[in-house]
Parts: C-alpha cells; sequence; structure tokens
C-alpha cells in the first residue's frame, strides 16, 4: 500500500458486560479507497464502526484518525474530527421531520455560516449525484427504501468527507436498487478521493465494488485480502462466507451444553 | 410546512396567549381598578376588625380606593394593626375617619374612610388615629337587650 | 419457602436500585439539557418550529375543553347558588375555578396528553430509527438540538394555553349564566372583579402553569431520550409519560395551593 494511511486501527480489544467482543485487531486503511468488513450476523462489525467513531470507547489498543487517536479525544475535538468523517446508517436514518433537502442541507447549516443560496445550489447538487435532484421536496416517508439510502449518502457527503462508514448498506434493497448504491459508492469514494468503510454481509455485492477485504470472526480477523485473493480463497472461514455454506467454521449451533445434558438426562429441576 | 407560515401561526398563537393573560388581568381580575405599583399604605388600630380579611375593598364614598393589605395583633396595645394599601390618586387628610363596615345585612366587611377636614394629608406609612371598630352582631343585640332592660327599669322608678 | 421470600425481597430492591438509577439518570439528563440550552436559544427559529407543534396544535382541544368546562361550571354554580339568591356570585365562581385551579389543572392534563405523548414517540422513534445516532455522527448534539428546543418549547407554551383555557371557560360560563339563563351582566362581573385578585389568584395560578410545563415537557424528552429503542420501547414510554406527568401535575398542584393560598380567604 502505498498511498497514505487514513485509518489505523492497532490491537483494538473490545468487551461489553466481561464478553469479549472483538480481540486483538489490526488493521490500516489507506485513503481513496474502499474497504469491506465482512462477517457473520453479530461478530462485532457495527461495534467496530462505532469504535471508529468514537461513540465507544475501546478496552484496550486505539484507533487512529488521521493521525489522531479516536478515544483520547476530548468531546470538543471529537465532533471537530467528526466533520471530517460521516456514516452511512442501516435504514439512512434520515430526519422524518425535516424534507429530502433540509436533510441533506442539514449538516451546512449546522456547521457552516454559507448561506442560503449556496446551500441550496450545494444541496442540489449533492442530490443530483446520487440522482434525486428531482425528489427535493419530497418527505423522507414518501420515499422507498433505496431512495432513502441514496439520500443518505447525498447527506453524508454533504460536507466532502475523509472517510465515509456504511453500516450494512445493501440490507433490504432489491437488486437494481442494490448495484445503484454500490456503484454509487465506489465511484464518489473514486471521485471526491474519500475513504470508505463498508460493513456488509452481502459478498458477491461488495466484491464486485471493493479494494480490499476483511473478514472478521468471533472478534478476530479471519482473513483479509484483495478481492481477487478472496474469491480463490481456499482457507476454509473465506470458502464458507462467500460461497454461503450452512456450516463449516462458522458453526450452525450455538455454543451450548452437551445435547444429552439439555435434554435433562439429570435430575436438576426435580 | 413553511417557515414563514410557522411563524405565522406561532406568532398568532403568543398574541392570543398574552391576549388571554390581559383578558383575565383587567377583566377578571381586579388589575384595572388598582395596581400595586402606585399606592401607599396606610395603617389603622382597631379594638375588634369582626370579620374583615385581607384583600377587603377600602372605600370611600361608596368608591374603592385600596385593598388591605394585612392584619395583625398588636400585643402593645391588644387590638389589630391593619394595613391598607391605598391608591396613590387618592388622598386623604389627617384627621380621616376609619371605620369597618358591612355591605348589606350579611355582606362581606370592608373599611369606609370619611374624609375630614384637615389641611395635612396622610403620608405612606402613616396611622390613622380615629377608628370605629367592626358591629358585632351579639354585641348590638346584647346592647339592645340591656337598653331595654334599663329603659324597663327607668320607668319603674 | 425461605427462597422465595428471598426473592421476593431481592424483587424489591432490584426495583428500588433501578427507580434510583432511573432517578439520576433523569436529573443528570436535566442538567445536560440546561446547560445546552444555549445553544437552542441562540436559534430561535428551532423552538418557534416547536411551538407550532406543541402550542398551536394543542389549542383546538384546549379551547373546546375549556369552553365545556367553563360552560357545566356556570350550570352547575348557578343550580347551587340560586338556591341562596346568590346567584349573581356565579361569575365569582367560574373564574376563581378556573383561574386558580381548574385553568391550570386541566389544561396541564390535556397538554400532557396532547403534546407530551407526542414529544416523547417523537424523540422515542428517532432514537430507535437511529436519527439520533446519526446526529451524533455529524457532530451535532441531539441534547441541544432535538431536546432542548421541543422543552422549552413547551415551557412558553403551557402559560399561554392555560391562559386561554380560563379565558375561554369564564366566557363560556358568561355564555351560559348570563346570555342563555339570565343573570345579570353588571353583577357578573363587578362581583367577579371584586373576588378575583391580579397578584394572588392570577399571578398565581400564571406560577402554576409554568411548574406544570416544565415538569410535563421534562418528563415528556426524558422518556422519549430514555425509551428502549424498540417499538414497545417507545409506547411504553409514552404510555408513562402520561401517568406519570399526570400525577406530577396533581401532587405539584397540592403543594403549590399548599404554599400559595395557605392563610388566604
Amino acid at each position: 500500500m502505498t498511498s497514505e494511511t487514513l485509518v489505523e486501527i492497532n490491537d483494538l480489544n473490545f468487551s461489553y458486560d466481561k464478553r469479549a467482543i472483538l480481540k486483538g485487531i489490526n488493521m490500516t486503511m489507506p485513503r481513496g479507497k474502499v474497504i469491506a468488513i465482512m462477517g457473520g450476523s453479530g461478530c462485532g462489525k457495527t461495534t467496530l464502526l462505532r469504535l471508529i467513531g468514537g461513540s465507544i470507547a475501546p478496552s484496550s489498543g486505539y484507533v487512529k484518525v488521521a493521525g489522531q487517536v479516536v478515544h483520547e479525544l476530548s468531546r470538543d475535538a471529537l465532533f471537530q474530527m467528526r466533520r471530517k468523517m460521516s456514516m452511512l446508517f442501516q435504514f439512512g436514518a434520515l430526519f422524518t421531520d425535516l424534507s429530502v433537502f433540509d436533510n441533506v442541507a442539514f449538516q451546512m447549516r449546522e456547521h457552516t455560516n454559507l448561506p442560503e443560496a449556496v446551500i441550496r445550489d450545494l444541496v442540489l447538487m449533492k442530490l443530483h449525484t446520487v440522482g434525486l435532484r428531482g425528489a427535493h421536496k419530497l418527505m423522507p416517508t414518501e420515499l422507498s427504501g433505496g431512495m432513502a439510502r441514496r439520500v443518505a449518502l447525498a447527506r453524508s457527503i454533504a460536507l466532502d468527507p475523509l472517510l465515509i462508514m456504511y453500516d450494512e448498506p445493501f440490507t433490504g434493497l432489491d437488486p437494481i436498487s442494490l448495484s445503484v448504491i454500490g456503484n454509487l459508492i465506489r465511484r464518489l469514494t473514486d471521485a471526491l478521493g474519500m475513504t470508505s468503510i463498508v460493513v456488509t454481509h452481502d459478498v458477491q455485492e461488495s466484491l464486485k465494488i471493493v479494494d480490499y477485504v476483511y473478514f472478521i470472526s468471533e472478534g478476530v480477523i479471519a482473513a483479509h485480502g484483495t478481492p481477487a485473493e478472496v474469491r480463490d480463497s481456499v482457507a476454509p472461514f473465506v470458502h464458507q462466507f462467500v460461497h454461503g455454506e450452512e456450516d463449516g467454521p462458522v458453526p450452525f449451533h450455538y455454543p451450548a451444553n452437551s445435547y444429552a445434558s439439555d435434554l435433562r438426562l439429570g435430575d436438576r429441576f426435580a | 410546512m413553511q417557515r414563514t407560515t410557522m411563524d405565522l401561526w406561532v406568532g398568532l398563537f403568543v398574541a392570543a396567549g398574552i391576549g388571554a393573560l390581559l383578558v383575565l388581568a383587567l377583566k377578571v381580575g381586579n388589575m384595572g381598578t388598582y395596581s400595586a405599583a402606585q399606592s401607599y399604605t396606610l395603617m389603622g388600630n382597631f379594638e375588634n376588625i369582626g370579620g374583615l380579611k385581607p384583600r377587603a375593598p377600602v372605600k370611600s364614598a361608596g368608591v374603592v380606593v385600596g385593598r388591605v393589605v394585612d392584619i395583625q395583633f398588636s400585643p402593645e396595645t391588644f387590638d389589630a394593626v391593619v394595613t391598607m394599601s391605598i391608591d396613590s390618586r387618592y388622598q386623604f387628610p389627617k384627621d380621616t375617619f376609619a371605620s369597618i363596615l358591612t355591605s348589606g345585612l350579611l355582606g362581606e366587611q370592608y373599611i369606609g374612610l370619611a374624609a375630614g377636614g384637615d389641611e395635612v394629608m396622610l403620608k405612606s406609612g402613616d396611622k390613622i388615629m380615629k377608628t370605629n371598630s367592626a358591629m358585632v352582631l351579639e354585641e348590638m343585640i346584647g346592647r339592645f337587650l340591656f337598653n331595654k332592660a334599663s329603659e324597663n327599669d327607668g320607668g319603674k322608678n | 419457602m425461605p427462597r422465595r421470600i428471598v426473592l421476593g425481597i431481592r424483587g424489591v430492591g432490584h426495583r428500588v436500585i433501578e427507580s434510583v438509577w432511573r432517578l439520576g439518570r433523569a436529573s443528570h439528563f436535566f442538567m445536560l439539557m440546561l446547560l445546552k440550552s444555549g445553544i437552542s436559544m441562540r436559534r430561535f427559529h428551532l423552538i418557534i418550529r416547536e411551538i407550532y407543534f406543541t402550542g398551536v396544535l394543542s389549542l383546538i382541544i384546549i379551547v373546546v375543553s375549556g369552553l365545556f368546562v367553563g360552560m357545566v361550571l356556570g350550570l352547575q354554580g348557578y343550580e347551587t347558588l340560586q338556591k341562596y339568591g346568590s346567584e349573581s356570585a356565579v361569575g365569582t365562581l367560574v373564574a376563581l375555578s378556573l383561574v386558580r385551579e381548574l385553568g391550570p389543572v386541566v389544561a396541564a392534563l390535556l397538554f400532557a396528553s396532547r403534546a407530551g405523548s407526542a414529544i416523547t414517540a417523537e424523540i422515542g422513534l428517532m432514537k430507535a430509527t437511529e436519527q439520533l445516532a446519526a446526529m451524533e455522527m455529524m457532530a451535532v448534539d441531539p441534547i441541544a438540538r432535538v431536546v432542548a428546543p421541543r422543552f422549552w418549547a413547551g415551557v412558553i407554551s403551557m402559560p399561554f394555553l392555560a391562559a386561554m383555557f380560563s379565558a375561554v371557560g369564564i366566557f363560556g360560563g358568561y355564555l351560559v349564566t348570563v346570555v342563555l339563563i339570565g343573570v345579570d351582566e353588571g353583577s357578573f362581573w363587578s362581583q367577579m372583579q371584586n373576588a378575583v385578585d391580579f397578584r394572588y389568584d392570577i399571578v398565581n395560578g400564571v406560577i402554576k402553569t409554568c411548574v406544570f410545563g416544565v415538569a410535563v415537557t421534562a418528563i415528556a424528552v426524558f422518556e422519549g431520550y430514555d425509551a428502549p429503542p424498540t417499538a414497545e420501547g417507545v409506547s411504553g414510554a409514552t404510555t408513562r409519560t402520561v401517568v406519570t406527568s399526570s400525577l406530577a401535575i396533581l401532587g405539584l398542584d397540592f403543594v403549590l395551593t399548599a404554599f400559595m393560598f395557605r392563610g388566604m380567604s
């Protein structure tokens, strides 16, 4: 990796109620790339995003964004840093009491003193990028799931961030919307020179657009590599995940007592 | 909704709210008749105040000129000290006569001020020297019976 | 058996600890909100927008209820007072009951169920749909941007709503007794003006409504912000807002009345 590193994660541990969720994660994410983080449901992918965004603090280790350790920042400095990053939530999380236009304009109005005429032009430009300039008067409730996701995308690039995190951007979309969003992520990353972190379990769609993939399983990085490497990987976990097999290194059964003892061949509740 | 429409509605709402408060103050309450800002206090000692209560009106020639603010028992003189708040527009001479009266037979009690002829006017905090206590029904009946009895005695002698 | 007793005691202890925690969270939240109110005060249009939703949209229910409460008071008061031949005092009765008690209390109860529940549901849903988290990630503090404007809008709206309730109620009493029954108009107003004191009755009534406004909106925003981010969580929080704030209104009303009107005629 030749280009400059934007996000650096070093020996990151996080536990919740003594339950270790992330164990010794190391990652480097260069500027201008699309990085996918994949893994089964509940493996700690979203937790990782929240650690990068500074919503929670790690138990040990650190996340560095643009050279600053996130969890050591004061609240003001953290808010300052968050102006450079943005996050696309699973279902868009558009502000339901504001119109599409006001949603995209939200951060410009909160963080800048731009005149309303400039904001108007900027908002229409952002909406044009995602192909929804014509929908600026609608309310979020009038949008389909894919359109809402696109508006949320326009909102998250409102202040031209360095880093965008996508939390499951492909969930619940039809195939057309899905590839629209996928291509938008790729195009925007290239056009704006920012870094995208895509947390997803949609393997096929994301392998088409990303530069690098990390697989997380049970709190550790199980495998990583470029999409080509991943497709050809013979590692059992990657193989299971990419091809969607039911059983394998990711077990079908949740960890449990032995079947026999659970079907009480004992006397504990007598 | 457009911000201007919303502003208009909120403006109307606040105006109506202030209007309602003004109606309550002026039409329902007694803000129209006196205001605490332009008033002065007078005091008076009464032997017996009967059923006089704080906020009872102070009237002169039937016109409300003020309110009773406070009633205290004086341990030195063993009578009641009544503090009145009088509208500054009305001045009363030093020898004004204050008496506790009843409106109607069983109505509320109020203080009646009868102006005297003195040149000097009462100032804020002054004490009205000439007072007349409340008529207490039992005493009146008692006095009436006593008078009757003494009249009868006189007739015999 | 002893095991069951221990479980029972443990249950009680758990509830107590839980409610103390909740109280602590609520106070912490309230202080944070007051600290961050400066930001929303500087952007007053945010508050104006919320006054529209809490105040203006509550107008209809407040005005209609006020009118009917006043009309019933007039009717009942007249029925009772005319037995003693003092039906001209009906104005006093209507005005004093409305200005001192019914105006503040009933308006606050209506406000809690109309606007308070809406505030809780709105904030709770914003939390459940990750809108608050999104705002936080955009470096915008949701307490300053979402919670504080709603709180102040409620605090500002409440006295106006209660004043309108009382004024409309007195008008309702006037309609029934003077216009329909035929009580003398002059004595209706003059007896009322003699009995209702600006300082003691009206100002105290307004103070009450301000206290109720703070209590209801503080409960509503806290319940919304503290709601579990699920459908049941939000609906439970909405119910709790109405129940808690109604109880708070009635309890506070007793305390305030005891302080304000004790020893008065």
